[in-house]
């Protein structure tokens, strides 16, 4: 019996793929130059019977399968999510008899734009370390919105990660985590609405930076350390800039963060996003790796943690579960008409 | 439009949610969907969660389609046997259907099978994709 922390990880990312230029020839965009704004080259479309639900049971099950443990031994489950397909009726609750779990769970589901998901691995922590739940698990799923035309089109994506913690069998231990929230007006939608609106110059300094520099700052001065301690450093990617830059903030250098690094082809999968990237560390992590993992959500705040890998990892990889690396490759292109369609964004009756 | 009513529905988790199958205790035959009575008269079965894995059998691509899934044409339809030789009969999905064989490896996919409108329950259940991608 160890310390708490990351038993197993699953992450899931539907086949399709829409490549930017082709959003951008729609919408009369130069894609060369979003394509460099953003460093989004494609990015996941949840196929037409998926949805948020769908994707986080997926992701649950790859986890499981990858923890070799019985479900029913879990006994919380958290969805951090901004897509539910129900305003009201719980993923959590879904997820409980998709996977095999007791009755005898706590369950919820979770909202702080992107950051829900990793909320629920600070819950699953607490409940775990306290003793109170033998196995906690989190998922971040999204089958993000972003209006057409609109910039967020370029990014807003379809995935889902999850984590399971415990204090038995872990392959990458906790060793500590800070928060760092605001309330800052930087990406909201109101109930009801289709689409999140967002402040152009207000998501970047105020919002991401801030809260993602805060949080890993304060966790290093909280907790001494200085970014050399890392291996991998893990942040939220709402585009491909953002993630580079708060590393230079930071004196981190390019390599610990590229391998993390998901959004250039699949796009911002809001609360899997993070995590996605924390996976594909996982993936290739060797014992000793120190992993800083900072997500982010909108409104807004970061968490930070940092995970030391064990011995355990190799046995982990080993399984036989997909690896995001493997799933960045798995695809099938659509086009604008098809992607609308995908993303039930064609009006129809029902 | 008639949709499988919500309490139908919800009796109906298990198996369509895991695949959960009846087995008889006395001679070990699996039945998916779950019956209450097994060929040899025995009433003493027992649930048993099928594999997610197995082989594509035979399919059929439909071009003419119910009401709930006219927007999915051309609908591809399979049985699969499962590792544990049960054949399931399912959608399949996340697949083009000029490249798909008989003997193609298949996993069971959790999917939206039909939303019952706008305002109406969603009813999830399995579906079959092939492994690797096709």
């Amino acid at each position: 019996m160890s310390r708490v922390g990351v038993v197993s990880w699953g992450a899931y990312i539907p086949k399709y793929r829409i490549r930017t230029e082709e959003v951008a020839r729609i919408w009369g965009d130069d894609p060369l130059r979003i394509v460099d704004v953003y460093l989004v080259d494609e990015k996941s479309v949840e196929g037409l019977d998926e949805d948020a639900v769908t994707i986080a049971v997926e992701a649950a099950r790859r986890a499981i399968r990858r923890a070799g443990i019985d479900p029913r031994r879990i006994g919380a489950v958290y969805a951090g999510t901004e897509s539910k397909p129900y305003a009201v009726k719980p993923i959590s609750s879904i997820l409980v008899d998709a996977l095999g779990l007791s009755n005898n769970v706590f369950a919820v589901d979770m909202e702080f734009a992107c950051k829900a998901g990793s909320e629920g691995l600070v819950a699953a922590i607490g409940l775990v370390d306290s003793g109170r739940a033998e196995y906690g698990m989190t998922v971040g799923t999204d089958t993000s919105q972003g209006e057409p035309g609109e910039h967020l089109e370029y990014s807003a994506s379809s995935g889902g990660a999850a984590l399971i913690v415990g204090k038995d069998g872990v392959a990458a231990e906790l060793e500590a985590m800070y928060s760092f929230v605001s309330d800052t007006p930087d990406f909201w939608r109101r109930e009801g609405s289709p689409y999140p609106m967002h402040g152009e110059g207000f998501t970047g300094e105020p919002a991401y930076f801030r809260h993602i520099v805060g949080a890993a700052k304060g966790l290093m001065e909280k907790y001494g350390y200085k970014p050399s301690d890392f291996t991998y450093v893990v942040f939220h990617q709402p585009n491909g800039r953002f993630p580079v830059r708060a590393a230079s903030m930071l004196n981190i250098p390019m390599e610990k963060i590229k391998p993390g690094i998901v959004v250039t082809h699949i796009g911002n999968t809001y609360n899997a996003s993070a995590l996605m990237g924390f996976a594909r560390v996982l993936d290739t992590a060797k014992p000793g790796d120190k992993i800083l993992l900072v997500p982010f959500g909108s409104g807004a705040g970061s968490n930070a943690f940092v995970f030391t890998v064990t011995d355990l990892i190799a046995e982990r990889q080993k399984t036989g579960v997909p690896t995001v690396e493997e799933m960045l490759r798995d695809k099938i292109y659509v086009d604008y008409a098809q992607y609308l369609k995908m993303r039930k964004m064609i009006k129809l009756f029902e | 439009m008639r949709h499988e009513s919500v309490p139908i529905y919800w009796r109906n988790i298990p198996h369509y949610y895991r695949l959960v199958a009846r087995r008889c205790k006395r001679c070990g035959a699996v039945y998916f969907p779950p019956v209450a009575k097994c060929r040899c008269g025995s009433t003493e079965l027992e649930n048993v969660e099928l594999p997610r894995e197995g082989r594509l059998v035979e399919y059929t691509v439909l071009h003419q389609v119910g009401t709930d899934f006219l927007k999915q044409k051309p609908l591809i339809v399979g049985l699969v046997e499962l590792s544990n030789g049960v054949r399931v009969a399912g959608q399949i999905v996340d697949a083009q259907p000029d490249k798909l064989a008989p003997g193609a490896k298949m996993e069971v996919v959790f999917r939206r099978v039909i939303a019952d409108g706008k305002h109406g329950l969603v009813m999830y259940g399995y579906k079959f994709r092939p492994v690797g991608g096709i």
